[in-house]
């Protein structure tokens, strides 16, 4: 086997080349183009001048603009703990589970990668929206009993419960399976020692399973985070008025408003969240890894 | 061993215990013992059943049909979090992320024992152990021996009534299994707790057990002390597991109460027996012959008188095809006229007795009358 670049540079260079051309010519230097954009001004409607102004940030840490990306931000945390919630149960059933039952499980959870998200959230909708099946399923329990008042359907859409929904339902796999591969990978007997040792399955799950899981809870808490802050068609489709997230209001700059300097900017704000978040990952699974190092 | 042995009263008694995975039987109706204050071994080759055996004892499976019992109470349906024993795991199962006190202290945590007796009981288990000061270290900072200790530590700290240790010195290397054997026993003579092992590795049964029981494809073969399941193995399955053997197959011909006798294939006149065996005249039968207990003799006319068997008999003559050189011993093969072959055992009680019988030279092989161990299965 190689061991080094050195051995075989043509190999080594043959194998690295396309990769980094194709993230060099596709996603870095589009998004250079963009964050230059974020300091420009537009002069006419297709001319952008690169003056170096902070203008459009300023403008986008407005309140207006401010309000909405605190609302996504508290949208995909209150997701992210939703997924956990739901996700950590599910993965420790997988886990858990006999190998047989372990694939169907997984293959289950993988499923609506198979589906388009635009038909997923149509299919939302269609559960969801006034006249849908949970309002027409409670409106005939609701005929049953005799002498109850009309049936008033619940607003299950076009509003924040609906968006919030529709993205614990979009990103519940990648909470799963993060938290999944992290469980698998733990030493059962660990698990056996601290039942032995006399704790309860959930002291056994908080004192030993979450703390040696963290890695993983971690990274599903990131990956879901992430996509969640930036999602666009769910709130689009799901939400009313006066659900917006920042990627709607992005979007609207670069194609209704035409302003992309200031959609540059806002992109460029969420960009920097990201980072923060995938900052603090990297410094948990290091510390973690320093932990069991030497092992 | 622990004094009292014998004496000790049943701590732990199996009734029927059968254990099926799908089709699979593996623990297979299982009545068994355990008394109070022994070290107990469950001996037996990978697949046999033991660590099932073991596994249900601590509460991690639970038997098919058949209860436990624990001091009287049955425990069959009981969590492993609620029963009065603790395991040392083969592979030690040390909490990565807690430093050794955090380990061996975690047992009385869960169990809400205050911090300050907590901090007591601790230290005291650690010094047991021989760990102490080593408290605030971390488990990737200790050896594979070290961390054995802190998982000894642990369950020990919770005062069982029985300790279960799953393989305890597999993992570790040729040297420290033999100091850690001796621990083991002195360790378990200080707490005076009923040890319970499982393990494959019989030399390490035999060292350190007061009784063993020895298991095969789920089925208890034997329960005996050390040296009876050597000397006196119920079965060809026993005599074969525990040491090295030569099993000869042969019919009984006389069977008198005070001797028998027993024809053997290859073996002129029948085997001669210094006690009677109860079975009726043609039946078949094993005679196991540990090779300590064949004797060389060097080549003669006639074969050597043994003083317990008339003239001739319990002798046989062969060439001696293969010699190996243990130390302390050496170990002869001799292939028998019809081509059977036996092993015999000397000891090099002088530093030149391993010249006394060279490779293909003639010799006769001669056992005493009480030497065989006769097995009817």
């Amino acid at each position: 086997m190689l061991q080094r670049p050195s051995q075989a540079p043509g190999v080594f260079a043959a194998v690295g080349l396309p990769p980094v051309v194709w993230l060099f010519a596709l996603f870095l230097a589009p998004l250079a183009v963009i964050w230059t954009y974020s300091f420009g001004e537009n002069r006419t409607l297709v001319d952008i001048a690169i003056t170096g102004s902070w203008g459009n940030y300023a403008r986008a840490l407005k309140p207006l603009y401010l309000a909405i990306l605190l609302k996504s931000m508290g949208f995909a945390a209150l997701t992210t703990v939703l997924c956990f919630v739901l996700g950590l149960p599910v993965a420790l059933a997988i886990t858990f589970a006999s190998r047989r039952a372990k694939l169907l499980l997984l293959v289950a959870i993988m499923l609506p990668f198979w589906t388009n998200l635009l038909i997923r959230t149509y299919a939302l909708m269609a559960i969801l929206r006034t006249e849908g099946l949970i309002n027409a399923g409670l409106g005939a329990l609701w005929g049953i009993v005799p002498g109850l008042p009309p049936f008033e359907p619940l607003p299950l859409i076009n509003n924040n419960f609906a968006v919030v929904v529709g993205l614990v339902y979009v990103h519940l796999p990648f909470m799963v399976l993060p938290l999944y591969a992290a469980l698998d990978r733990l030493d059962r007997s660990l698990i056996e020692a601290s039942l032995d040792l006399g704790a309860g399955h959930l002291a056994t799950l908080w004192r030993v399973v979450v703390p040696l899981a963290l890695p993983g809870i971690v990274s599903g808490i990131i990956i879901t985070f992430i996509p969640a802050l930036g999602a666009y068609l769910t709130p689009d489709l799901l939400g009313g008025t006066n659900s917006q997230m920042i990627a709607n209001v992005i979007e609207r700059q670069f194609r209704s408003a035409n302003d992309w300097p200031f959609g540059a900017a806002l992109s460029f704000l969420l960009m920097y969240l990201t980072f923060a978040a995938l900052m603090v990952q990297a410094i948990i699974s290091r510390r973690s890894a320093e932990r069991e190092g030497a092992r | 061993m622990s004094p009292g042995m014998s004496s000790g009263s049943p701590i732990i008694r199996f009734e029927g215990v059968t254990k099926r995975y799908g089709k699979v039987v593996a623990v297979d109706d299982v009545n068994l013992e355990v008394r109070e204050g022994e070290f107990f071994a469950l001996l037996g080759p990978s697949g046999c059943g033991k660590t099932t055996l073991l596994r249900m004892l601590a509460g991690f499976e639970v038997p098919s049909e058949g209860r436990i019992l624990i001091d009287g109470q049955d425990v069959t349906q009981v969590g492993p979090n609620k029963r009065p024993v603790n395991m040392v795991f083969q592979n030690y199962a040390v909490f990565p992320h807690m430093s050794v006190a955090d380990n061996v202290g975690y047992g009385l945590k869960v169990d809400g024992v205050p911090s300050g007796e907590r901090t007591m009981r601790v230290e005291e288990a650690l010094a047991l152990v021989k760990l102490d000061g080593l408290g605030s270290r971390r488990p990737d900072q200790l050896s594979g021996g070290q961390r054995q200790r802190v998982a000894l530590a642990r369950a020990l700290v919770k005062r069982p009534r029985v300790l279960l240790l799953d393989e305890p010195l597999s993992a570790l290397d040729a040297k420290l299994r033999e100091a850690m054997r001796t621990e083991l026993c002195q360790l378990q003579a200080q707490v005076g707790i009923t040890f319970v092992m499982v393990t494959h590795d019989q030399d390490e049964a035999l060292a350190l057990a007061d009784r063993c029981a020895v298991m095969n494809r789920g089925l208890l073969q034997q329960v005996a002390s050390p040296s009876d399941l050597y000397e006196f193995p119920a079965s060809r399955f026993v005599a074969d597991f525990i040491g090295s053997v030569n099993m000869l197959e042969g019919a009984l011909v006389v069977d008198e109460p005070d001797h028998a006798e027993v024809a053997v294939a290859g073996i002129d006149l029948p085997v001669f027996l210094d006690h009677g065996v109860t079975g009726a005249a043609g039946t078949t039968l094993w005679l196991a012959l540990r090779p300590e207990k064949i004797e060389l003799h060097k080549w003669a006319e006639a074969p050597p008188a043994l003083g317990d068997a008339p003239q001739g008999r319990n002798a046989v003559a062969g060439t001696i095809t293969h010699v190996a050189y243990l130390g302390s011993e050496s170990l002869y093969e001799v292939t028998l006229p019809d081509g059977q072959k036996l092993k015999a055992l000397r000891s090099n009680l002088t530093r030149w007795d391993q010249e006394d019988f060279a490779l293909g030279e003639q010799v006769w092989l001669a056992w005493h009358a009480c030497s065989p161990a006769v097995l009817l299965s």
